[in-house]
């Protein structure tokens, strides 16, 4: 049978026109980009985690889902401060029981923002976002910068599902009525793509920014600018120019901006320049996030919690302070004794010392397939696939939920979802402290 | 037995049912209030003794901004909001921070203390309904609905352009069943749009870029539409130029187009027995006046204008309004106006947050704190009550901030304060910018509002403009069982001491819901089952379908598919839809 309208799970994309077929052991995919074909081709995977496995003196063995979880909740429930690491990889619904998991047993609960674009939700807290649905720059505009970002290998389908190809609703022709910018220090398929790229050294993203905000304001900004960036200031000026002279600018910042040096305060000064340059066409923002619900995690713990990211609940209520209160920083202060970490490999992914601490405290991991993380778990629980096998709710790159349906079952009679997973977590987990 | 109570010797205020300060009793049985218990029923029940205390039925705050894409990015963006203000968690309740923008538990849990058990979101963007509906799960203690924004839709421009009521009409109606939303927002009508490329609209009578419609052709279809299909309430209005100096003469203009529109609330739904006729008769509902209400034409002679307001609603019967006061201290403006957000980022160099939503709104944020010592903040202070004080009939004003707009809705308490003494509002004259009383006409009005009065402007009105005064914002028998109990002795009050006023609103000594007793003194006790209202609107098969032929041929210029576009039911908590009978 052949299933339409199916979304996405891979980056933040959140593409909702895949087609897919599932057949005996293949799955058949449509519309999708490189990397989201791979990701359906996980439902059929031969290395799929399928059993629940614990290690006891040093040796994995399968259990029993009933073991598995009554062990992981043995280990939170011992634990006096436990890290929650719920990561982008799995529903709202999903990281919305880990929260309470985590405020419930006074731990830290932190998410792949953290080490993504953390940086940018901080500089967002510091000047506020001037931005939009993707739609509006798909309608409207006729200026396209890419700034720090390979949209063609990061999210493949951006240009033509919402950046640059799309025949708008004034930008009829498509790309022949935008001028497309890309500003990076490689000279990737984006740039190579552009009609003007502004190859920056590495690391003076804000420097440019600050040189064209200076511009903008009417100055002329140091001479030492050209040598620091490697731009030459009439190119700074005309890339002014050819924004103050388009009727609408979408800009759009990758991880190469948040988190060069200088990390938030790049951001920062980006959105400031945004903001200032309203006040001559219409200018927007949006940052193209990785996973495909990295954003849902900001959304929902600024909701629930009021925090986006690294919020510790040691003291019986929300705090975050990055740097102390996120995930790579108790694991390098060893200020946690435990962790849970859901759909993100943490380990392959967190500096050295701060992994190290990590496989030496008890961990579960819940996941889809090995990875370094299960690896170093002491509890491994097989992860159900969010949009195949259950429903739920992503956050698109720019803040809209979309409500996904599964085409096919979750493969264990014990789970429906990663929903459900932590549901009966939590239940034991509860049993357990309150007996 | 579950949600079945007795009150017993408060003064009541009901003013639906005209009970104006009785010594009475009041019953609830199985979450709705009945006559009286029968002795075996009374055996089983909780009895309050609520002896020299005030009971008003639960609060019902008709616009505020609570739940949804635009309150999210203001808590995201303010930490510094949050720091101080935060809540423990409890054996049964959840943790949360936030003093302006609270996390979803907190802003239950307060409103709640205060008494209010009725919330209505202020503004619902149609393609991030779904978040808006995640929030308002989430949000415990409180029945809620959101009202869909619908003031710059392309197909509504697009159809009225045409003139094709009819068509625009289905499209309203198939909106409301999608996202589940339960009223008609319209917010800077036409200006909006032109906000996608950083313009606005100024006069009723400017056609926008491109659409090529009116301020005035949007606030007239919508009125028109609103009372074809019948809707609980009237359409919902966000006036044009909001913020600027002057901009009340076009308030009032605005005003002026639904008039001749008669109210044909349609609903089929249960009504409490109450005394007054608790359907509403009004064709426009104008929201935070104050903001609509600026006089003047800059800054520098800015004054108020509320009079000019005020005095057409004194003289017309198809206008209703809330307030939108300001109570000092620190606020987030957030409005689905994107471009008088804007203008406040122009006038402060605050941090600023905007979001266009495609094809539909738009939306802005920015902190703000309204300072005792600025001369225009004080006279924002004055006007937000002169827009009570003056409307002579109470039934034609509601009380709100637009929090958190003016200031968080946890500054009710102190605003009836200012309603209910003039010593209140004197003393604050005394410490605020002079200009407060000099722009405006407060200082010289001697009104006080009496318990019942307060009673109209926080729950009775709020329930009967949107609709829900069948079942909330009275005590009638057949009324759901939401209640609150004040510690303030009716006969005893003295207005002058307006600080025992603040305590007795600020935590009720009981705040009931569905005959369960929640919160009491501050504490909360219970969370309750909740329900989410939504207009469900029953429309002709064959004009539903020639309108989704046209919607479908414009959804390319979405970045969302057809089939993923609605909000289905796992968003909303008890999705209670209200019955509505266009065309029987």
């Amino acid at each position: 049978m052949v299933y339409k309208n199916i979304i996405c799970p891979v980056c933040g994309g959140s593409c909702d026109d895949v087609q897919v077929e599932l057949k005996d052991g293949t799955i058949d995919v449509q519309n999708a980009c490189k990397m989201g074909n791979a990701k359906f081709q996980e439902v059929v995977s031969s290395h799929r985690l399928l059993k629940p496995t614990i290690r006891e003196n040093g040796k994995v063995k399968d259990v029993s889902w009933d073991e598995a979880l009554e062990m992981s909740a043995d280990i939170l429930a011992n634990s006096k401060r436990p890290l929650f690491f719920l990561g982008s990889e799995t529903s709202c619904e999903a990281q919305e029981v880990g929260l309470h998991i985590a405020e419930y047993l006074g731990g830290v609960a932190d998410s792949n923002a953290t080490i993504c674009h953390g940086p940018t939700v901080m500089g967002i807290q510091e000047a506020g976002c001037v931005g939009s649905t993707a739609g509006q720059a798909k309608n409207r505009a006729d200026m396209i910068i890419y700034w720090g970002v390979n949209a063609l290998e990061s999210m493949p389908r951006h240009m033509s599902k919402y950046g640059v190809f799309p025949r708008g609703y004034w930008a009829k022709k498509g790309r022949f009525d935008r001028t497309m910018v890309t500003v990076d220090p490689r000279k990737t398929p984006t740039a190579v793509a552009s009609d003007l790229h502004l190859q920056l050294k590495p690391n003076t993203d804000y420097e440019l920014l600050s040189a064209l905000f200076t511009i903008l304001n009417g100055k002329e900004p140091h001479p030492s600018v050209e040598e620091i960036t490697g731009i030459p200031i009439p190119v700074m000026k005309q890339t002014i120019e050819m924004m103050k002279e388009s009727n609408y600018v979408g800009i759009f910042v990758g991880l190469g901006v948040s988190s060069s040096y200088g990390k938030h305060r790049n951001i920062e000064i980006a959105l400031n320049l945004v903001k200032e340059m309203n006040n001559y066409t219409k200018c927007n923002l949006g940052a193209l996030r990785g996973h495909c619900n990295v954003a849902g995690f900001n959304q929902l713990a600024s909701y629930l919690y009021g925090y986006p990211f690294g919020i510790d609940f040691g003291k019986g209520y929300p705090r975050y302070n990055p740097g102390e209160t996120t995930c790579v920083d108790v694991l390098r202060e060893k200020d946690v004794d435990a962790a849970f970490v859901m759909s993100a490999d943490l380990v392959n992914h967190i500096p050295a010392d701060a992994a190290k601490y990590l496989a030496d405290i008890p961990m579960i991991c819940l996941d889809i397939a090995p990875c370094p993380s299960t690896t170093a778990s002491d509890v491994v629980l097989p992860g159900v696939i969010d949009a195949m096998e259950c429903d739920g709710t992503f956050y698109r790159l720019d803040n809209v939920p979309v409500h996904f349906e599964p085409f096919t079952d979750s493969p264990f009679p014990e789970t429906k979802s990663n929903e459900d997973t932590l549901k009966q977590l939590f239940a034991k987990v509860k049993a357990k402290k309150e007996a | 037995m579950a949600g079945t109570i007795a009150i017993k010797n408060g003064y009541v205020y009901d003013p639906l049912n005209e009970v104006d300060g009785e010594v009475m009793d009041i019953f609830i049985k199985n979450g709705k209030v009945v006559t009286e218990l029968s002795a075996a029923e009374m055996k089983d029940a909780k009895e309050i003794d609520a002896k020299g205390k005030t009971v008003m039925p639960g609060g019902v705050d008709s616009h505020s901004h609570v739940a949804g894409a635009k309150v999210n990015t203001g808590r995201m963006m303010r930490p510094e909001d949050h720091y101080k203000y935060y809540q423990k968690k409890t054996p049964i309740a959840h943790s949360g921070c936030g003093y302006t923008v609270p996390s979803v538990y907190l802003g239950g849990y307060e409103y709640s203390k205060m008494g209010y058990t009725t919330v209505f979101e202020a503004a619902v963007p149609p393609m991030e309904a779904r978040h808006t509906h995640e929030e308002m799960r989430s949000i415990p203690m409180l029945d809620m609905a959101g009202y869909l924004v619908l003031g710059n839709n392309w197909f509504l421009m697009r159809y009225l352009k045409e003139g094709d009521i009819d068509k625009a009409a289905a499209y309203v109606s198939w909106m409301m069943k999608t996202h589940k939303t339960y009223g008609i927002k319209c917010v800077n009508p036409a200006g909006v749009e032109n906000w996608g490329w950083g313009e606005n609209v100024s006069a009723l009578d400017e056609a926008n870029i491109h659409f090529e419609v009116t301020p005035e052709d949007i606030i007239k279809g919508l009125a028109e539409i609103n009372e074809q299909l019948g809707i609980p309430m009237p359409m919902h209005l966000h006036a044009n130029n909001l913020g600027h100096p002057g901009c009340w003469e076009i308030t009032r203009d605005s005003l002026k187009i639904p008039k001749s529109i008669k109210a044909k609330p349609n609903t089929d739904v249960e009504w409490a027995e109450t005394k007054m006729k608790a359907q509403r008769h009004q064709s426009v509902y104008l929201t935070h006046c104050q903001f609509n209400a600026f006089g003047g034409t800059s800054w520098r002679d800015f004054e108020s204008g509320v009079k000019g307001i005020t005095d057409y609603v004194n003289s017309n019967d198809h206008v209703v309004m809330d307030s939108g006061c300001v109570p000092f201290g620190d606020a987030t403006v957030m409005t689905g106006d994107g471009p008088a957000i804007h203008d406040l980022y122009q006038l402060t160099g605050n941090k600023w947050s905007n979001t266009d939503v495609e094809c539909e709104c738009g939306s802005g944020v920015l902190p703000f704190t309204y300072l005792k010592s600025n001369p225009i903040h004080s006279v924002q202070w004055a006007m937000g009550l002169e827009t009570l004080l003056y409307v002579k009939d109470a039934w034609k004003s509601i009380m709100t901030t637009d929090s958190p707009n003016g200031g968080p809705f946890t500054k009710y308490p102190q605003i009836i304060a200012w309603l209910m003494s003039n010593k209140a509002r004197q003393d604050t004259f005394e410490e605020c910018h002079k200009w407060a009383s000099d722009r405006s006409g407060l200082a010289s009005e001697t009104r006080e509002m009496s318990l019942s009065e307060i009673a109209i402007v926080t729950r009775a009105n709020a329930a009967r403009t949107t609709g829900l005064a069948h079942s909330k914002g009275t005590l009638a028998v057949g009324a759901d069982g939401d209640v609150a109990v004040y510690d303030i002795d009716a006969k005893k009050i003295d207005v002058n001491d307006y600080e025992s006023i603040i305590r007795g609103f600020q935590n009720a000594s009981y705040t009931i819901k569905g005959g369960e007793v929640i919160t009491q003194d501050g504490e909360i006790l219970a969370i309750p089952e909740k329900n989410t209202f939504y207009s469900d609107i029953a429309i002709k098969a064959d004009s539903e379908k020639e309108m989704l032929k046209d919607v479908k041929s414009w959804f390319k210029y979405y970045t969302i598919g057809f089939n993923n576009y609605p909000t289905p039911d796992k968003y909303l908590a008890n999705p209670t839809p209200i019955k509505v009978n266009a065309e029987r």
